[in-house]
């Protein structure tokens, strides 16, 4: 059984909606779900002034243009939340656990601070994808991140622990600051990947210059790799047989920090 | 009773707890993951002189491996958990660290857990990384091959160890084609190992010995040559050698059906006589009477 939220209409300003998710939603009546609290703008609202609310189930979905819905399946620890298309800024930040499968693009901060849980996101993200709050040293700590798209710039910035995988570019500064995990762009970073990194791997199979401050290692095949790419696999992305099989050249850095990090490149061809 | 017209002795095997795990061993060819596997378990065939019973369970395809490369799946077991802890960072260290391409990982589930990556990771000597995927952390240790991978924890459950069948034949040959024909039919089941040299052992042991610092000595009551000099022998008189099998398992399931495997493949391969081993009921909680693995 799924219950299904429907978006009447476009916010005036962004919906701030935290009670959209499976913790809240899950097994509630519609009466409960509708008296749920939301922000809109500077005005305390609820959430049967905005979605129309049907069924009934642990399952729940939502539907319509939440592109100004924000802060959707934020802290959310269990259970499974559709969104059927694009989502707001800050979708699954601090999610601890369960599901949360966007149909669409993800808005700015998706997945920040996350500690657990798997976040897939079918079209692209945009900045800080699982990255860090403004104040906090650390930014994702654990669990799953998977964007078929492309994501935007500073995806990983801080990440202590996890997996992000793009299938796309990673923009700017991809695993900027990151102490340690590991962000897969299968298709490329953009610029200053890894500025700052202390620990952790940053693994493309696109095209990639890493920073004056990263040393050449060698060209290998790292063990550890296939056990992420058979992953990613499994969670539905396009991994070939070259990407699994293939040589990586690793690159270690950053040297202005602990250059204990790594980025690792495909070697194309070989 | 009798069977394919071996005598099947109406008696029962004695097995024991024994904590036990299983390694999957992987490398880049089928070959040396074999290798890895052998080296792992060498020098493992009983406890009492080996800290530990180990063999290699069966031989893994790619997709049955967590990495995707050919692999063995290896069982090891000892008296308690900690002591599975200890050997195998023993021989995780010693035998698959130093294999080439070779990769280790944990194939079991298990609530108990004992530490194996996390001890070896010293020998990286602070440039080991870490790394956690799907709630299990992995060690990458540099070597000078490249890189090697092995799991943090590794599950222990209370298996079953002591599991054994006998085999009597009227002569040399026609024993050991027996207990070769039974090994090869037990290794088709999965949970269980046979730690001896080819699964067969020619040795069996009693508990004890007329010299103190011997735990454990000849079976001197089934040694065809010692008929006529102890005072009680279960050596019929046409019979002229004897060997066993001694089977570790996950859990007495296996341990079970391997016996009865073993038993008819015995039986049908020209043994003489089956019989099992046993310390007359007081050493071990499981009992497998051989009337109950007939066919």
């Amino acid at each position: 059984m799924t219950l299904t939220l429907t978006l009447r209409e476009e916010p005036v300003v962004p919906l701030e909606a935290e009670v959209l998710c499976p913790d809240r939603l899950a097994g509630a009546s519609r009466d409960e779900v509708e008296a749920l609290p939301v922000w809109h703008g500077n005005e305390r609202t609820r959430v049967g002034e905005f979605f129309a609310v049907s069924g009934a189930g642990d399952d729940v979905r939502l539907e319509g243009d939440l592109r100004r819905v924000k802060l959707v399946g934020a802290g959310m620890t269990a259970g499974r939340l559709t969104v059927a298309g694009d989502v707001g800024t800050h979708a699954g930040a601090g999610m601890r656990g369960g599901e949360l499968h966007v149909a669409g693009d993800a808005g700015d901060w998706a997945g920040a601070g996350m500690r657990g849980g798997t976040l897939v996101v079918r079209g692209s993200a945009g900045c800080q994808l699982g990255g860090v709050h403004p104040g906090e040293r650390a930014g994702m700590r654990g669990g799953e991140i998977v964007v078929h798209g492309n994501a935007g710039a500073q995806a990983g910035a801080g990440l202590r622990r996890g997996l992000i995988a793009v299938a796309g570019r990673a923009g700017e500064a991809a695993g900027l600051r990151m102490l340690a995990g590991t962000i897969v762009a299968l298709s490329g970073l953009g610029r200053r990947a890894g500025a700052g990194m202390r620990r952790g791997s940053i693994v493309t199979m696109g095209p990639a210059t890493p920073l004056a401050t990263f040393v050449f290692s060698c060209i290998y095949r790292p063990p550890f790799l296939r056990l992420y790419l058979r992953r990613l696999r499994a969670l539905g992305l396009a991994v070939s047989d070259e990407q699994l099989d293939g040589r990586y050249a690793r690159w270690c850095g950053d040297g202005l920090e602990l250059r204990r990090g790594e980025i690792l490149i495909l070697e194309a061809g070989l | 009773m009798r069977l394919h017209g071996a005598e099947i002795v109406d008696t029962f095997a004695e097995a024991f707890p024994m904590w036990g795990s299983r390694v999957l061993v992987t490398a880049a060819t089928p070959a040396w993951a074999l290798e890895a596997g052998r080296s792992m378990t060498g020098f493992a065939t009983s406890v009492i002189g080996c800290k530990c019973e180990a063999a290699i369970e069966r031989e893994l395809a790619p997709d049955e491996t967590p990495d995707g490369r050919p692999g063995v799946s290896v069982l090891l077991f000892a008296m308690d958990a900690d002591g599975v802890g200890k050997r195998l960072v023993e021989r995780v260290g010693q035998c698959v660290l130093t294999s080439p391409t070779a990769a280790c990982f944990n194939g079991v589930d298990a609530e108990d857990t004992v530490d194996v990556g996390g001890q070896l990771r010293f020998f990286g000597d602070g440039y080991q990384a870490s790394k956690v995927l799907d709630r299990q952390r992995f060690w990458r240790i540099p070597v000078m091959e490249g890189e090697f991978l092995v799991q943090e924890r590794f599950g222990v459950v209370e298996g079953v160890a002591g599991g054994n069948i006998i085999m009597l034949g009227r002569d040399a040959a026609s024993a050991l084609r027996a207990a070769e024909t039974a090994a090869r039919a037990m290794r088709s089941v999965e949970g269980m190992i046979m730690p001896f040299p080819g699964g067969i052992a020619r040795s069996g042991s009693k508990v004890g010995s007329r010299y103190s610092a011997l735990p454990a000595s000849t079976n001197d009551v089934l040694c065809p040559t010692l008929r006529g000099q102890v005072e009680h022998t279960d050596v019929p008189p046409d019979v002229e050698s004897v060997f066993e099998i001694v089977i570790d398992g996950l859990a007495l399931e296996p341990v079970r059906e391997a016996m009865a495997r073993g038993l008819a493949a015995a039986a049908e391969a020209g043994a003489s006589h089956v019989t099992a081993g046993n310390y007359g009921g007081n050493l071990g909680p499981h009992h497998i009477h051989l009337r109950e693995l007939m066919p």
